[in-house]
């Protein structure tokens, strides 16, 4: 699993590569919420595009990441996600918390 | 004609990646569609998850994954000698976790309900857990 991050104002852009899973979702998680520290961050953009493999995992490391943003009025985006990734996130209900507007 | 893989490994994390990888390996000798074969990997990664953070949580356990094919169905059997289950109805409930803080989602069993045809649990307080998954593939899969 590779992460890269970019911080484009208001807004961290984390694009994923590889496979998310229990074990890799330990790092991607410790990686980000150290960027996250910075509160001048309250939208985080998920890129999945470079992800060849997810699980419930994957949702684990959504989802804490959008619970440390929404206090601070916070949003989030999943961008390109594979059609079996869509699956998964559809079932959790990630969509329903996504939003396409930028961070102002 | 009926084929057996049986595989046991450690329940360390790293081991996620290698019992689907084996999985998948498995179920693409039966020419699968894409699909049925992310399916079954993920499913697979699921249960095995499952079985070394909740069954186990420490690194000296053993998984077992028992993959049969026959007539194109293709079964899963991970087993663990772990805690086992207390509410093994609460426990498939999607969104129930044991444990929150360290973020799993709790959709392990809704995912693998949702990705095979059947999955059934057998646990036990202390006598560990046995999670069986089937899934027929189409008429490609020989």
């Amino acid at each position: 699993m590779r992460l890269k991050t970019k911080k484009q104002g208001r807004t961290l852009v984390a694009s994923l590569s590889g496979e998310l899973d229990q074990h890799s979702a330990e790092q991607v998680r410790y990686e980000l919420d150290s960027i996250l520290e910075d509160d001048s961050i309250k939208r985080i953009e998920f890129d999945l595009k470079g992800v060849t493999f997810m699980d419930s995992a994957g949702i684990g490391v959504i989802l804490g990441r959008y619970r440390k943003l929404a206090p601070r009025g916070g949003s989030m985006n999943v961008l390109n996600a594979s059609p079996g990734i869509e699956r998964i996130l559809k079932m959790s209900g990630v969509y329903r918390l996504v939003s396409e507007r930028s961070a102002r | 004609m009926k084929n057996v893989l049986r595989t046991s490994f450690p329940s360390i994390s790293k081991n996620e990646a290698l019992a689907r990888g084996i999985a998948a390996q498995f179920t693409a000798l039966l020419d699968p569609t894409v699909e049925e074969l992310s399916d079954i990997r993920t499913a697979v990664s699921e249960a095995v998850t499952n079985a070394i953070v909740h069954g186990y949580g420490h690194p000296n356990g053993t998984v077992t994954m028992e993959l049969t094919s026959e007539d194109g169905v293709v079964t899963a059997v991970i087993s663990d000698e772990g805690r086992g289950i207390e509410d093994i109805e609460l426990a498939r409930k999607p969104f129930f976790t044991t444990m929150p803080e360290a973020e799993r989602a709790g959709m392990g069993f809704a995912v693998m309900e949702a990705f095979m045809d059947s999955v059934s649990v057998d646990s036990a307080p202390g006598r560990g857990t046995r999670v069986t998954m089937k899934k027929k593939l189409g008429e490609n899969a020989r």
